[in-house]
């Protein structure tokens, strides 16, 4: 579920990096004027405890396999829809951080997915109404699971659209849909079973923690999150489509305006003309040396995008290429190489 | 000087749910006193120190640190006057590294950086730590992690040490260090717990308390070698009191 | 999640502590030269791999200089795989057109773009992985702020990190007495609400006790970081010198360039 940066455009990744932060900043001001002044530590410790918790796994009889507390759900229980939403952020980014799960770059898509639905959306506007001013325990434990499995459901979904306009996966909407969405139904009856087991025990156990939640937050003043929200993706992606419609790469694009060349990538330009004199004799492979072709120095912006990426159907690009890349490849190595040559690292700290 | 005094009178205290920790608690203690708190679970001795500092209010009763009576406005003051050192030091140590945990009382104080940094310097010079300044609270072990509790506070400079248990977890070798430092401050230091050994080291006078009362108090040698006071209120005399004391018979 | 994740987390730390000329510059500077390698790495059209492979040199860099152990690092990249490779893998089924060639082999635009997803997934996670072990949370954490992050979601990050060793190391404990009294079979739902139950009410617990430890130093709502690092000019220097690189590498295509020259391809 955790997206990851090699399958998200930088216009993807950097509109919900936007977004995300822009929750992340009004979250973090709502809970600053909170008064439950024990919210600091109770955050940072509920944080750790979803962490722990996913170390514990419960079977799901005639199944063979076991599902785990998700978190969104629970935490805005406890804490509200605001901390709940920075403790998920929080567990994201220590997860891209120290697991490479997700990635920097995907961070904003996996912070909005996982983090946004349940607690402004699966939370409030599910479990709190279908659930009422009643606890009783039937209808507590659908609602659970239906708030999980619609949460998970939006999280899915809107996997499937920053992947498909990022496109980098050849994956067709449909086909991606089906394959993300089944997977997460199933997921989220199970976190919504864990939820709701959870949430019982702890309304037996120690009833004052959930009371607390939902008078606090007072109903989630929830339009003009919504509204900022919208205009903030509308203009972000509105900018990024707009270069990814007109322009199969904005960058791309963009470099080759500055630079005013029309094929930047073209191997004519630049450095390697001015080590043309060397190459002569340091040649390793003159047998393979072919001359670019044609249609590549000519090829300009606006076609297809097959065509404006690498370095098209030519035998000696892709010669080239392959020997430039994997010699850079092994220099890279031998660079690595030599810098651990250097004498060894002072400790400082451990002893 | 007069800040060091702990004046606690007819002090009260009943948790929301109706539960009364203390009925009734009154002493005082001079400048430079050691006093321990003794009694078995649920006597109420962390209810009490947490009044000390203005965490919880009294229903009925007061507390005062040197001129002042502990209320929710000047808790500040009385934070700064006494220093808490907790049982758990894995609660106390919440900060990044060993120093920024240092800092935390400092700063919150409104020093400027350069005394924050001496304060730092020698706190954790007060309990043989400077070496772990940088280490995250985790990496520590039990010993250095109450070590580095106690020079938290300690950099707050605070006039009166509180500890709750500060004994307990710890290895013996790490227990002797404890004690030195503990007789080498000459704060007024008041201490609950159950290490009796320690009480007959470090601690000059005790008060017993059972069931939220103080049912005992005197000169720490003669109230724990009372065997009788002892039994009575879920403790027992230490065996260091069984050879060594005068009155046995 | 596995139960040896949090004490993985450590061995970053420990990483992050060490003392190398890459652990010295500005966390700052590692983050935002970090975010500008991962964002011009993914902007490269489709098909890019050649083009892409100059970019290895930056986490290889901070890897080497920073002397984190390679085979540590790899492990941790291999355990993120799975969907990047899930994903990727579709492409070669789905896109079967002959883009190019080596040799005599035609290479489908499919395959080729299922390696740059490969190559790039390696690249960002290898990056980013190397950011924080050669810089650690702690220091990571300050430069968020620096940047701008709220302190209220910094302050969070680092209680956290604080906390994840302490609720695991009691959560590894509880499963390890469960495990113990359940001669291996699974737990049910119902032991499994009560165990995960519990500790969700000691944390609870616990993060009282904790704030009873700030209130008695003085805690008013507002958690004070130390920032002892400053921003010099060979973090400058470090920023303008990567920039500079990645802006390079992406206008021109230096492996097809170092190839041309190898093979003497242009005159």
């Amino acid at each position: 579920m955790h997206m990851a940066d090699a399958l998200i455009s930088p216009a993807v990744g950097g509109t919900m990096w936007v977004v995300s932060g822009g929750l992340i900043a009004y979250c973090a001001n709502k809970v600053k004027k909170s008064v439950r002044d024990n919210l600091v530590p109770m955050m940072g410790i509920l944080g750790a405890f979803i962490f722990a918790s996913q170390m514990i796994n419960f079977s799901i009889p005639g199944t063979g396999s076991s599902g785990h507390l998700g978190g969104g759900l629970i935490l805005t229980a406890l804490l509200g829809p605001y901390a709940a939403f920075l403790v998920m952020a929080s567990v994201l980014t220590v997860q891209a951080f120290f697991f490479a799960d997700g990635g920097l770059l995907a961070l904003g898509c996996n912070i909005f997915n996982l983090g946004f639905f349940p607690a402004f959306v699966a939370y409030p506007l599910i479990y709190r109404v279908m659930v009422g001013e009643r606890r009783g325990a039937p209808r507590a434990w659908a609602a659970a699971i239906v708030a999980a499995v619609a949460g998970l459901q939006l999280g899915a979904l809107s996997v499937v659209l920053e992947t498909r306009a990022s496109g980098i996966s050849d994956l067709p909407f449909g086909t991606f849909a089906l394959l993300m969405l089944p997977i997460h139904l199933a997921i989220g009856v199970v976190e919504g079973l864990a939820t709701a087991a959870v949430v019982a025990f702890v309304a037996k156990a120690r009833p004052e923690a959930l009371a607390a939640a939902p008078g606090r937050t007072g109903g989630v003043s929830f339009r003009p999150v919504l509204v900022k929200l919208a205009i903030a993706t509308l203009v972000v992606g509105g900018v990024a489509s707009w270069f990814a419609s007109t322009h199969p790469d904005g960058l791309e694009w963009a470099i080759a305006k500055v630079t005013g060349k029309e094929e930047v990538t073209s191997p004519e330009a630049g450095v390697h003309k001015s080590l043309a004199g060397i190459q002569a004799k340091t040649a390793l492979l003159p047998d393979y040396g072919f001359k670019p072709s044609e249609g590549e120095a000519t090829r300009a912006e606006g076609e297809a995008p097959a065509a404006e990426a690498w370095p098209a159907v030519s035998a000696g690009t892709s010669v080239s290429g392959v020997v430039g890349g994997m010699m850079t490849l092994a220099l890279a190595c031998i660079i690595g190489i030599l810098l651990r040559l250097r004498p060894g690292p002072r400790c400082c700290g451990q002893e | 000087m007069s800040h060091h005094v702990v004046e606690v009178r007819d002090l009260s205290f009943a948790y929301p749910d109706g539960t009364e920790a203390l009925k009734g608690v009154s002493f005082r203690i001079e400048h430079g006193g050691s006093v321990a708190l003794i009694g078995g679970n649920g006597a109420g001795k962390s209810t009490l120190l947490l009044h000390l500092n203005g965490y919880l209010a009294a229903t009925r009763g007061e507390v005062r640190i040197g001129d002042t009576i502990v209320t929710r406005e000047t808790a500040a003051l009385a934070r700064r006057a006494v220093g808490m050192v907790f049982q758990d030091p894995d609660d106390q140590l919440f900060m990044p590294t060993v120093a920024e945990d240092v800092a935390f009382g400092p700063l919150n104080a409104g020093l400027p950086a350069d005394q924050v940094e001496s304060r730092i310097a020698s706190a954790l010079d007060r309990v043989g730590m400077a070496h772990l300044r940088e280490r995250p609270p985790y990496r520590l072990s039990a010993g250095e992690k109450r070590a580095v509790a106690i020079a938290s506070v300690l950099a707050m400079s605070p006039d009166i040490l509180v500890m709750d248990e500060p004994s307990s977890n710890l290895d013996p070798r790490a227990r002797r260090r404890l004690i030195r430092h503990l007789l080498s401050f000459e704060h007024t230091k008041i201490i609950a717990t159950h290490d009796l050994e320690l009480v007959v080291e470090v601690c000059r006078h005790a008060l017993v308390m059972d069931d939220g009362r103080i049912v005992a108090r005197g000169p720490a040698v003669e109230i724990l070698a009372d065997e009788n006071l002892m039994l009575a209120h879920g403790l027992e005399r230490p065996h260091s009191l069984r050879h060594a004391h005068p009155s046995r018979p | 999640m596995k139960v040896s994740d949090s004490f993985d987390i450590g061995e970053m730390d420990d990483l992050g502590r060490l003392d190398t000329p890459v652990h010295r510059l500005d966390a700052r500077a590692k983050a935002v030269a970090t975010l500008v390698f991962i964002g011009v790495v993914m902007s490269f059209p489709r098909y890019a791999i050649s083009s892409l492979t100059p970019f290895i040199l930056y986490p290889v860099a901070l890897v080497s200089l920073g002397r984190i152990p390679m085979r540590y690092l790899a492990r941790k990249i291999l355990i993120a795989a799975p969907f990047a490779l899930l994903i990727g893998v579709f492409n070669p089924l789905l896109d079967r057109e002959p883009v190019t060639a080596i040799g005599s082999v035609a290479i489908s635009g499919g395959w080729l773009s299922f390696g740059s997803i490969m190559f790039r997934f390696l690249l960002t996670v290898g990056a980013a992985l190397a950011l924080v072990a050669c810089t650690g949370m702690n220091r990571l954490g300050a430069a968020l702020e620096r940047l701008g992050v709220p302190r209220v979601f910094v302050v969070q990050l680092l209680f956290l990190h604080r906390y994840l060793f302490v609720v695991s190391d009691q959560a590894a404990k509880m499963k390890r007495s469960a495990v113990m009294r359940s001669s291996g079979r699974p737990l049910r739902l119902s032991v499994y609400a009560s165990m995960i139950g519990h500790l969700l009410i000691r944390s609870m617990d616990r993060a009282e006790r904790v704030y009873r430890a700030m209130v008695a130093r003085g805690f008013d709502g507002e958690v004070r970081i130390l920032r002892p690092s400053s921003f010099g000019w060979p973090d400058t220097l470090f920023v303008a010198a990567c920039i500079l690189f990645f802006v390079s590498a992406r206008v021109w295509n230096l492996a097809d360039g170092f190839g041309r020259l190898l093979t003497g391809g242009v005159l």
